[in-house]
């Protein structure tokens, strides 16, 4: 075996520099699954473990990642109204997604990992997986123009103090990414609020601004040229009708239909609408939703209980129909928001979700209930559902106390 | 099961309502409404139904008969290469030793009653425990002493004896069934050296004779990777087992439960389905059905101060040989089995039989593991060792000490597993080579949920782990530490994505909880 020789070769003596062995560790034991030997307890082992969990979980995540990047560029272009149909001028969408969100994955990752890795070789203890995730998440929960030093600093708040705070991988409360982007949107919420933030590649989003290629159409004009393709117009302005609302800002002031006056609902659906930048396609993220499900790797428990939770408060709310917002049939409220995406992705973290089988429902559902009243009735917040998984992060040691309480409670019974 | 492929399918089929919904805007909102609504009550209901079926269990057999039915759904069989064939042979091993950590519960140096050189009848006490005089612990096999090894702390490791060609017993005194006491039978297991081989719960320690146990418990076959057939164990000692069993009758106030096997194509052995005088339960599931520790469970669980007594079917064999021969014979049928064995079969021996040589020219390659008991459970042992005193197995898998390329990605795997994410584990129930490899490195807990799978008690295996570590002692009783032995973790430990030693972990727990008294 070649390349396990080379790698051998590479290994960096762990007394002189320990810092460097545990990033090389980290970066053999995915090369290769280490040649550890059962000690004491069982003999055998099941072939999973923590690295390939998350990778599946990452590999869930492709989808709504690839077209994220998509919609970032088909965004920018149906704002200035040029190359508007979906399948055109793909390679210029493409080429401005990657643009936007390259950046942001870096920074995500190479912070996030950095600190990781800080702490694994401080602690003594091998890399752990867990911010794989984390970093694959926080580039999708994001709107496409965030200033990479907010997104810094987000991301060491988060890891740092939600994290390794509480003891590394799988001792945290709550959800990382989530707690990434809490930071955010309370810390500097013009940037990840409002009208104007969703759709990239201009100084302001209104009617007449200019783009902002920056380098981009120097860069790959000639290139497109070369090929004959279109280019990158950096004369364009946003066109007059354009409005940067995503379906639920419009949804909460004047109702359904006005937001249909704007986006269709197929639209919505296949997620072509601003927002941040992996929650808009729905019928992608549910594919993700059925591999984890089909894998048994998320809770299938916490995404049904959410439904539910989330069709229930709906409906309520279409009953008591006080507000426009409210009378948004129920239905329609899942093709609005990132409610597939909050319930594939972030609910069902199985750090920060509830441990057992009857828990794991209740906190589905509270989130679903609770994320849609927020949504809902909170005028203060577009959106419900990051706030209310952080909120039940909080009472999921609640939760599983009074479930396991009642484990308890029948086996005294007995006597 | 069918709740899971049932949820599955509501959230498909939502979704592809939802997007051929998206496309038309012409239907009207409330038999949209309708329409959801008329599939989210269907499917819900076919769930409930096939729920319900599934958790019915796979109806019983048609040879169950006289005896309660459970249907066990959670578990997993570990398919292993290397199943032994149906033959018995004589084995030829001439060392024999008793290994006192194997008594759990036992001080840790027990008190000599031979040296080396001397010779001992098979019967013959060896030692005794410091804190009961009484309880005698007995050669298997008679022969001379020739070996007493140490271990830590001069603590007594094994004692070695070579058999001689001729057996010779201790020849015991009488004892009247019908007309002796529990007293005098109790004295009488405790002289002879039977008394070490009774196991009680809570703990899984050696009985505790000051206590009458509320009940007896023997399960009468094996789940276990690669178990031995015991209704093969059993022919021929169908008299000696219906003995025992009518002795343990005498020993507790309350039943002696048989566990039975419902899930072979045949009934099992007479022995077990026409035992007298004991009630029988049948269990119908993958491992751990066959665990005693299971079965307690399902059939008079343990209640705080409860003690209960648990025993081997080879046990309770020895058990009514003693009382109708007279003499302790502690003969044991084993099985070797595991992929490194070139010709899987039971051999005849006695308990404590050395392992090079019950393997002797049987073996395939040199870089393997010799496990006494199974892969799950069993102790890593040289070919220097032993068999341990309760098992029957001997499992020889090969070393796991290579790197894998890619192994978190690769789609499927020769490796059995209850994960999902290796194409292997959809399709078919074909034997896996398994070696030692841990497949990947301990990580903090982090996955949930998987644990529940494979045991099928109504216990909370994460939260009681995560009470033991805390040191939380009343959590985990409450919690139902005390049903469980390591056995019944073993599978959770083999599943568990972070690696965890769940088994020693339980061990530490019962530990620290049986010296609070």
């Amino acid at each position: 075996m070649g390349l396990l020789e080379f790698a051998k070769k590479l290994e960096p003596d762990k007394k002189k520099s320990p810092f460097l062995h545990t990033v090389y560790d980290g970066f053999f034991t995915f090369l290769f699954t280490p040649n550890t030997v059962t000690r004491g307890g069982v003999h055998v082992r099941d072939a999973m473990d923590l690295k390939r969990t998350m990778t599946f979980v990452v590999l869930a995540l492709m989808l709504p990642f690839v077209f994220g990047t998509y919609n970032i560029g088909q965004q920018h272009f149906m704002a200035i109204g040029q190359h508007t149909g979906y399948f055109e001028a793909l390679h210029l969408k493409l080429v401005f997604g990657l643009i936007k969100i390259v950046p942001i994955w870096v920074v995500s990752m190479v912070v996030g990992l950095g600190i990781e890795f800080y702490f694994a070789n401080r602690k003594g203890h091998g890399i752990e997986e867990g911010f794989l995730v984390t970093g694959a998440l926080i580039p999708l929960i994001m709107p496409p123009d965030i200033p990479l030093w907010i997104l810094t600093v987000s991301i060491v708040f988060a890891v740092i103090l939600g994290k390794e705070a509480f003891g590394g991988t799988g001792m945290n409360i709550w959800n990382i990414a989530l707690l990434s982007r809490v930071f955010v949107f309370f810390a500097y919420p013009t940037t990840i609020s409002g009208d104007t933030v969703w759709v990239a590649g201009f100084d302001q989003l209104a009617p007449g601004a200019a783009v902002d290629y920056g380098w981009a159409d120097y860069l790959f004009n000639g290139l497109f040229n070369a090929f004959g393709w279109s280019t990158f117009n950096d004369s364009a302005h946003i066109t007059d009708a354009f409005t940067g609302a995503t379906p639920l800002g419009i949804a909460a002031h004047a109702g359904w239909h006005e937001v249909t006056e704007v986006y269709a609902p197929s639209q919505m659906w296949w997620g072509v609408i601003p927002g941040s930048i992996g929650e808009t396609s729905k019928p992608l993220i549910l594919i993700g939703a059925l591999m984890l499900i089909v894998t048994g790797i998320a809770s299938w428990r916490i995404m049904a209980g959410m439904i539910l939770g989330a069709a229930l408060v709906a409906l309520g709310l279409n009953a008591w129909g006080a507000t426009p917002f409210m009378e948004v049939p129920w239905y329609y409220q899942f093709y609005m928001g990132s409610f597939f995406f909050a319930m594939a992705f972030m609910a069902t973290d199985p750090v920060t979700g509830s441990n057992t089988p009857r828990g794991k429902w209740i906190y589905g559902f509270l989130i679903g209930c609770i994320g849609m009243v927020i949504r809902v009735l909170n005028p203060a917040y577009p959106e419900g559902w990051m706030l209310a998984i952080l909120l039940l992060n909080t009472f999921v040691p609640l939760i599983d106390y009074l479930v396991v309480q009642s484990n308890i409670t029948k086996r005294l019974k007995r006597a | 099961m069918g709740m899971r492929k049932t949820a599955l399918s509501g959230i498909f089929i939502i979704s592809g309502f939802l997007t051929i919904q998206a496309q038309s805007s012409t239907a009207s909102s409330s038999s949209n409404s309708f329409w959801i609504v008329l599939i989210v009550v269907v499917l819900a209901a076919l769930g409930l139904l096939v729920d319900l079926f599934y958790r019915k269990g796979s109806k019983a057999p048609s040879y169950v008969g006289g005896g309660k039915f459970v249907g066990l759904q959670k578990g997993f069989n570990l398919n292993v290469q290397g199943a032994a064939n149906a033959k018995v042979v004589e084995a030829t091993a001439s060392r024999f030793a008793v290994i006192p950590p194997n008594f759990r519960g036992i001080s840790p140096i027990p008190k000599m009653e031979v040296n080396e050189g001397d010779e001992v009848k098979a019967g013959d006490p060896l030692f005794h425990d410091k804190n009961d005089e009484s309880i005698k612990y007995v050669a298997p096999v008679s022969g001379e002493v020739i070996a007493i090894n140490r271990g830590e702390k001069r603590s007594i490791a094994e004692i070695v004896i070579l058999a001689d060609k001729d057996q010779k017993y201790r020849a015991l005194p009488a004892l009247d069934l019908q007309k002796a006491d529990r007293t005098s039978l109790v004295s009488h297991l405790k002289a002879s050296g039977f008394w070490p081989l009774i196991n009680q719960r809570p703990f899984d320690v050696i009985a505790d004779p000051e206590v009458t146990p509320k009940n007896i418990f023997i399960s009468t076959f094996d789940t276990a990777p690669l178990a031995p057939d015991l209704n093969l164990v059993v022919e021929g000692q169908e008299e000696a087992f219906q003995m025992g069993l009518d002795v343990l009758g005498k020993l507790t106030d309350g039943k002696v439960y048989l566990g039975l096997n419902a899930n072979g194509q045949q009934a099992p052995s007479k022995a077990f389905t026409g035992a007298q005088h004991v009630e029988k339960t049948w269990f119908k599931g993958e491992h751990p059905a066959g665990n005693v520790g299971v079965q307690i469970h399902h059939i008079a669980p343990i209640k705080n101060g409860d003690v209960v007594w648990t025993l081997g079917v080879q046990e309770v064999i020895t058990l009514g040989k003693l009382i109708r021969d007279q003499r302790m014979d502690l003969s044991r049928i084993v099985v070797i089995a595991g992929s490194e064995v070139q010709d899987p079969h039971y051999v005849r021996t006695v308990a404590g039989a050395n392992l090079g040589e019950l393997l002797a020219g049987n073996l395939k390659d040199s870089h393997h593991r010799i496990i006494s008991g199974d892969v799950l459970t069993g102790e890593a042992k040289s070919p220097e060792g032993f068999l341990n005193i309760h098992d029957d197995q001997v499992t020889v898998i090969p070393e796991g000490d290579y790197y894998d390329t890619f192994g978190w990605l690769v789609p499927g795997k020769a490796i059995p597993s209850l994960s999902k994410t290796y194409l292997n584990s959809w399709v078919g129930h074909k034997a896996y080579n398994v070696d030692t490899n841990t497949h990947g490195e301990k990580r903090a807990l982090v996955v949930t949920g998987q644990y529940e799978k494979v045991l099928p008690m109504n216990i909370y295996p994460q939260h009681l782990i995560k009470a033991i570590l805390a040191g939380d002692l009343e959590t985990m009783e409450g919690l139902g530490i005390l049903e469980l032995s390591e056995e019944d973790m073993a599978l959770c430990e083999y599943v568990c994505t972070s690696k965890s030693p769940l088994q020693k972990i339980l061990r530490d727990g019962l530990d620290a909880i049986r010296e609070q008294g």
